[in-house]
């Protein structure tokens, strides 16, 4: 169901849980979906011993990823016209994660309406890990 | 990055749907995709990035026949690599610093669907730096990728910023 334009107003949100104890195996899905096997993300001896790091890590990408899950429910399939994020803190296994959009825009241009929204995505300790922007096209 | 050959297909966008959560009835049948909006199967926002499996010369993946540098029989198969210009995880460790993905932007310009075959290409964008409150002194580079259909169509712009921290990001 599309978003409609008449009944959107400034500061509506859509919120869900994302993931829930993220899995070092959702990681490793990952990796194998996407290609990208920096071994930072699945290979604890490395990320640990060479890295420097606590344990593995999940990819920046998995978090926009889980995010976007969030944001395509909301707007509806295929009406997403840009997607933006920041990663501003890294998601370890284990983590809950839930993503919010908030409506920042209705608006019109060249006949058509779009809603412009802001991104936002929390750990289970209130810390942000990524933020955002993007924008749909609505129904009237 | 540059990926001359990138088929989108319908078992691809499954397999990568699964892997961020998305149970979208959209990315898994396609007798249902057809009754959508759209009409067809298409592809969650961030599945291009999976273009990585079809860069030939893509560092991130085992390749065969070479050593990969992640552990094997040690903790690291071989000297850590150099970040990945921005164009998408970031490199191994090594001297404490790290390469990291700091920022992604898309902009669709149409939907994809399976049977594209889309053609990327990449070109440097700016360089700056910051010092960082966690993680030393932060360069930043940006990388802008711009993915073209099979009739040459732009169909999605790309801009990912990739960050080499001076080290490891504190916790």
């Amino acid at each position: 169901m599309a978003l409609k334009a008449s009944e959107l107003n400034k500061g509506d949100s859509h919120e869900e849980v994302v993931v829930s104890d993220l899995s070092r195996t959702q990681i490793v899905q990952y990796a194998g979906a996407s290609g990208d096997y920096n071994p930072l993300h699945s290979d604890e001896v490395f990320a640990k011993e060479v890295g420097g790091y606590p344990t593995v890590f999940a990819h920046g990408m998995l978090s926009m990823g889980l995010t976007g899950t969030m944001l395509t429910n909301y707007v509806g399939d295929g009406r997403l016209t840009k997607y933006g994020v920041r990663f501003s803190r890294q998601v370890f296994p284990g983590d809950t994660l839930t993503a919010s959009a908030t409506v920042e825009e209705v608006r019109e241009e060249g006949g058509e309406h779009f809603v412009d929204l802001t991104i936002s995505t929390h750990n289970q300790n209130g810390d942000e890990v990524v933020n955002g922007s993007a924008t749909a096209r609505v129904d009237p | 990055m540059a990926v001359e050959k990138f088929k989108v297909e319908a078992g691809h966008i499954t397999l990568f749907a699964r892997s961020v959560g998305d149970a979208n009835e959209i990315y898994y049948d396609e007798d249902y995709a057809k009754t959508t909006e759209p009409g067809s199967m298409i592809a969650p926002p961030t599945f291009v990035q999976a273009s990585a499996q079809f860069d030939p010369d893509y560092f991130l993946r085992p390749r065969i026949g070479e050593r990969w540098f992640g552990s094997g029989a040690k903790p690291s198969g071989s000297n850590a690599p150099a970040s990945d210009e921005g164009g998408g995880g970031g490199g191994g460790g090594g001297g404490g610093g790290t390469g990291l993905h700091a920022e992604q932007h898309y902009e669709y310009h149409r939907q994809l669907k399976p049977g594209d075959v889309l053609s990327a290409t990449s070109k440097p964008g700016k360089t700056w730096e910051r010092e960082g409150r966690r993680a030393g002194k932060l360069k930043f580079s940006e990388s802008i990728t711009e993915y073209h259909d099979q009739d040459g169509e732009l169909v999605i712009t790309a801009r990912s910023v990739g960050v080499q921290t001076e080290r490891v990001v504190e916790q």
